[in-house]
């Protein structure tokens, strides 16, 4: 993968189909999956109240989210009292612009960034670039992603397709085509490695005038948006600049203080499974004489209020971003993040990329069927997001059409193309169960002709026999033989 | 107590010795059970893939098929979710759509009734010895419907703990999917596969001579991948290991 | 219409299905979490901290009051520090041991590179969460602006037992004043970002160690 666009990508099958051959991607995401799964599992026994916690978190995500419109405007009024600006965008491109336009004002050509989601989301680093305007990235995944002209695989650890070697390899071709070389003889001893990164950084960071973030939560009532991070870089692109841009998408709210009790504890814990995390920088406004003096927050929306019209996929905007369904999605330890073609790989990516985006390209279309619906996301979810009922909602969408919101207006969509053999297939299995004498002669028929039938099927069968075996067809239907030794049938 | 058997359109049509099975077992127990001929399919696969209106008829008619009978027993986990977990969904959805409440009557009526196999036998009948023998060793795949969604939890582990002859063996990284996930398994063949291979790896790990589960759909896609890869390991359904005994004891192909 | 407009109308469009009167507070929030875990004593309480600071590989040093300052000089000569960031207000008593080495006082004026050539930080702090391991910073004048417990890679962080120990992240948020700018500090800066594991050091400091000081 490389190139760092998402444009163009194939559907899901196809894209995973091949990284699932992909063996060192395949060692990568398995080793580093189990190694954080065993470790969240832990994290969460030792609080005996998760389940009230994870209840509780969801509660308030769902209030806030019915009352979205009142706490963004509580959240822009507190901002703005305690000294900050408040952007709003609609979407994407709106977004970009008013970032542009704000580090423009400051007469800067280069920001430094910490990761964000958000900002993935709207394609800033290339709309900055187009501006003229570099920006760096500073996160330690994030930079091996930039570095490596690479997109990201992962919401936490947007390299974790990456091994060490594989890093080590990275920082010695391309530090040094971006600022301080790396040193001369790295390994690829993780402590290095970081090591190599600090010394890279810390020269941008020191000069840096301008900063771009995102949040994990803004606090309606107090106007305090909050950025939780292990490594650091947060707090230098949060506290050195001058100017300070965050762009948060519109669902990150959060009603009162008290509330990050509860999202303080599932969100570490859940992520990196820690305890908590490393740092954590709280900031309402801006404070005289400590951190940036000017401070911007757009929020926006890019396909959210469409999310939030639909009220069953309403939920996956209660989102914390904390990876844990990636962590423990079968799916994605074999297909790898790139398959998902948005920042949002994994099992959330797959309900929140089609409601964001919409359904209409193949490979949106194609991510609600990623998975088997196994159920392991929904389980370890910190905010109760029920991903496998929203899956299967999606994919009514793709198949039946219907109603939906796109880009603010109600439009009705018609049945995603491709479907049509599999509609008509559908049909006729209806019709056959809902008439329990067809089913019999059917299966009749397949008892009489069992002995011909075929270890390996042409068509869609294929993708069946491929690697298993076709189970036998008995002689016969348990029906048949009900009837045939209790006589009697009941109604 | 009128029991009915829920036998499911894959077990009827592929897999009739687990069918059978179920009914030597309950019978064996003081159980009678009939069978409904105007049962055919709850319409999973139909609702999973996104055919809620194809299903809505599949619906009406497991409502239909099952009146009047106080538990409704079916030896797949998987079919007991699809009733449990998402009827009411349908029913909701069609009142949201203003198609009235009868989709979500249905549900009402029909969910506190139905019952996966081992949940009624360690529940409503309270048994969990049901005087079975299987000479042979066994690993249990807990499916994820059986996991997760329904929690039976322990239930299926305790019934093969009474069962004589039994040597259970643990199978390493149980809780994961093993691939199967209905269309899942054609419209993602790959990663299906490469799911369903290593599932079959720790269950040929374990040496066991038979693997377990409460559902046929997801033995068939593990079965499958095991014959393919040569495995010695046999798949069979849980409930054919509870009807063997000593007297009638289990042989491929079916009892009796 | 502005964009602002815009959003909120698209937000008021897409909750058609909220009852009209609605009001946030009818939606049901539970809150039978616990606000602890556990019963314990305020000494098992700082033990516990002490513990999962430990765990998070912060060093943990126990002393009284009295011989804050000893302890303090010895630290900083431990790590041959020789120039020492300290806030306005640190109490002067906590360095009166420490010999031989210059202190530089945060003021607005310190360039970020003055403050990237000094070798350590000494800070108070506003509060110490016992169950996460965790020490909160408020720019309070004992603890300084944020950036002076960022830049350096040796940070010694005072917490005084047990007036600024409380169990819980519930009791930590009730202490704090939002309008002040906060860092939570869990253990030197880490990253689990090579293969999902965790490494110490990265752009925090490198070092964090945390005396708590009997009263
Ligand atoms: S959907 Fe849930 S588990 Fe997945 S990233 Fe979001 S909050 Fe975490």
């Amino acid at each position: 993968m490389s190139g760092g666009t998402y444009l163009g990508m194939p559907a899901f099958p196809e894209a995973a189909s091949e990284s699932t051959q992909n063996k060192q991607l395949r060692a990568n995401l398995t080793h580093a999956t189990h190694t954080i799964r065993d470790k969240r599992a832990k994290a969460v026994a030792e609080l005996a109240d998760w389940p009230q916690l994870r209840a509780a978190g969801a509660a308030i995500k769902n209030r806030t989210l019915r009352h979205l419109d009142h706490y963004l405007e509580q959240v822009e009024a507190a901002v703005e009292a305690a000294g900050g600006h408040v952007h709003w965008a609609a979407d994407a491109d709106e977004a970009n612009r008013i970032v542009i336009d704000l580090v423009r004002m400051t007469g800067e050509t280069e920001v430094v960034k910490v990761k964000s989601m958000a900002t993935q989301e709207i394609g800033l680093n290339e709309a900055l670039g187009e501006a003229g305007i570099r920006a760096y990235e500073t996160d330690l995944a994030e930079l091996i992603v930039q570095l490596g002209d690479d997109l990201p695989s992962h919401i936490l650890v947007p390299a974790i397709h990456r091994n060490r070697s594989e890093i080590r390899d990275i920082f010695a071709k391309e530090m040094g085509n971006w600022g301080r070389p790396a040193p001369d003889g790295l390994t690829d001893r993780p402590a290095e490695l970081a090591d190599a990164a600090r010394l890279h950084l810390r020269e941008k960071f020191l000069r840096a005038k301008v900063g771009v973030s995102g949040a994990n939560f803004m606090v309606a009532e107090t106007g305090t948006l909050v950025v939780v991070e292990s490594e650091g870089n947060g707090r230098m692109c949060l506290t050195l600049p001058e100017t300070l841009i965050s762009v948060v998408g519109i669902e990150k709210v959060v009603p009162t203080w008290q509330d990050l009790e509860v999202f303080l504890q599932l969100l570490p814990r859940s992520s990196t499974a820690e305890r908590m995390n490393p740092y954590t920088s709280m900031w309402t406004g801006t404070t005289d004489e400590d951190g940036p003096q000017t401070f911007h927050l757009v929020l926006i929306d890019n396909g959210r209020t469409d999310t939030l019209a639909d009220t069953v996929g309403r939920q996956a905007l209660r989102c914390i971003r904390c990876s844990a369904c990636l962590n423990v999605c079968p799916v994605y330890e074999r297909a790898g993040g790139h398959a998902y073609g948005s920042p949002y790989p994994g099992p959330i990516g797959a309900i929140l990329t089609p409601q964001l985006r919409g359904t209409q390209s193949k490979l949106d279309a194609s991510l609600p069927y990623a998975s088997s619906l196994c159920g392991a996301c929904y389980e370890v979810c910190p905010v109760a997001i029920d991903i496998p009922e929203v899956l299967v909602h999606l994919r009514e969408r793709v198949v039946q059409g219907g109603e939906v919101t796109l880009r603010g207006s109600r439009t009705t969509i018609k049945p995603a193309k491709g479907h049509a053999a599999e509609r008509a297939a559908m049909r006729a299995a209806r019709w056959a169960l809902d008439h329990p004498a067809a089913l019999r002669g059917g299966q009749r028929l397949a008892a009489r002709t069992r002995r011909l039938h075929p270890k390996r099927l042409p068509g869609p069968g294929k993708a069946w026999t491929e690697t298993r075996e076709v189970p036998a067809v008995p002689a016969e239907s348990f029906r048949d033989w009900w009837q045939r030794t209790r006589g009697k049938e009941t109604k | 107590m009128r029991v009915a058997l829920f036998v499911t359109c894959v077990n009827d049509t592929l897999y009739p010795d687990t069918g059978r099975a179920v009914v030597t077992l309950l019978e064996r127990l003081g159980v009678e059970v009939d069978f409904p001929a105007a049962q055919t399919c709850c319409g999973q696969a139909q609702f999973n893939t996104g055919y809620r209106y194809e299903t809505e008829p599949l619906v009406r008619r497991y409502a239909r098929a099952f009146e009047g009978y106080d538990h409704i027993v079916t030896p797949s986990g998987s079919c007991v979710a699809m009733v449990r977990d998402n009827y009411p969904r349908i029913g909701e959805k069609a009142a949201a759509e203003g198609r009235g409440d009868e989709l979500a009557e249905i549900a009402a009526s029909v969910v506190p009734r139905t019952y996966e196999l081992t949940e009624f036998l360690v529940d409503v009948l309270g048994v969990t010895d049901v005087g079975a023998y299987f000479p042979h060793t066994v690993t249990y795949h807990p499916t994820c419907h059986g996991l997760r969604m329904l929690g039976l939890g322990r239930r299926p582990v305790e019934l093969l703990s009474h069962v004589k002859g039994l040597e259970l063996r643990e199978l390493p990284g149980a809780d994961e999917c093993c691939g199967f996930g209905g269309t899942f398994a054609v419209k993602n063949a790959a990663v299906s596969a490469a799911m369903g291979a290593d599932k079959a790896r720790h269950i040929s790990e374990t040496g066991a001579s038979a693997v377990c589960t409460v559902d046929n759909s997801c033995l068939m896609h593990i079965g499958g991948t095991l014959a393919r890869l040569g495995s010695q390991t046999r798949p069979v359904h849980l409930a054919e290991i509870l009807a063997s005994t000593e007297e009638h004891p289990y042989a491929p192909g079916g009892i009796r | 219409m502005s964009t602002r407009e815009q959003v909120l109308g698209r937000i008021r469009r897409a909750l058609a299905d909220v009852p009209h009167g609605e009001t946030p507070d009818d939606v049901p929030v539970n809150r039978d979490y616990l606000r602890m875990h556990g019963e314990r004593s305020a000494e098992e309480t700082a033990e516990l901290l002490a513990e999962n600071l430990a765990d998070y590989r912060a060093i943990v040093h126990r002393t009284t009051t009295a011989e804050l300052p000893g302890r303090i000089a010895a630290l900083l000569a431990g790590r041959g520090a020789g120039r020492i960031v300290v806030p306005a207000g640190l109490p002067p008593e906590w360095l009166a041991a420490a010999e031989g080495v210059e202190l530089v006082t945060d003021t607005a004026a310190l360039t970020h590179r003055e403050l990237d050539a000094v070798d350590s930080v000494v800070t108070g702090c506003a509060v110490a969460i016992a169950e996460t391991g965790t020490i909160v910073l408020d720019a309070s004048p004992d603890q300084g602006r944020r950036r002076i417990t960022l830049v350096p890679d040796h940070h010694i962080c005072v917490v005084r037992v047990p007036a600024q120990v409380v169990d819980s992240v519930a009791e930590g948020l009730e202490r704090l004043d939002p309008a002040r700018p906060l860092t939570w500090i869990s253990g030197p800066s880490a990253t689990s970002d090579i293969e999902l594991d965790r490494v110490e050091g990265v752009h925090g400091p490198r070092t964090l160690e945390v005396v708590l000081i009997h009263e």
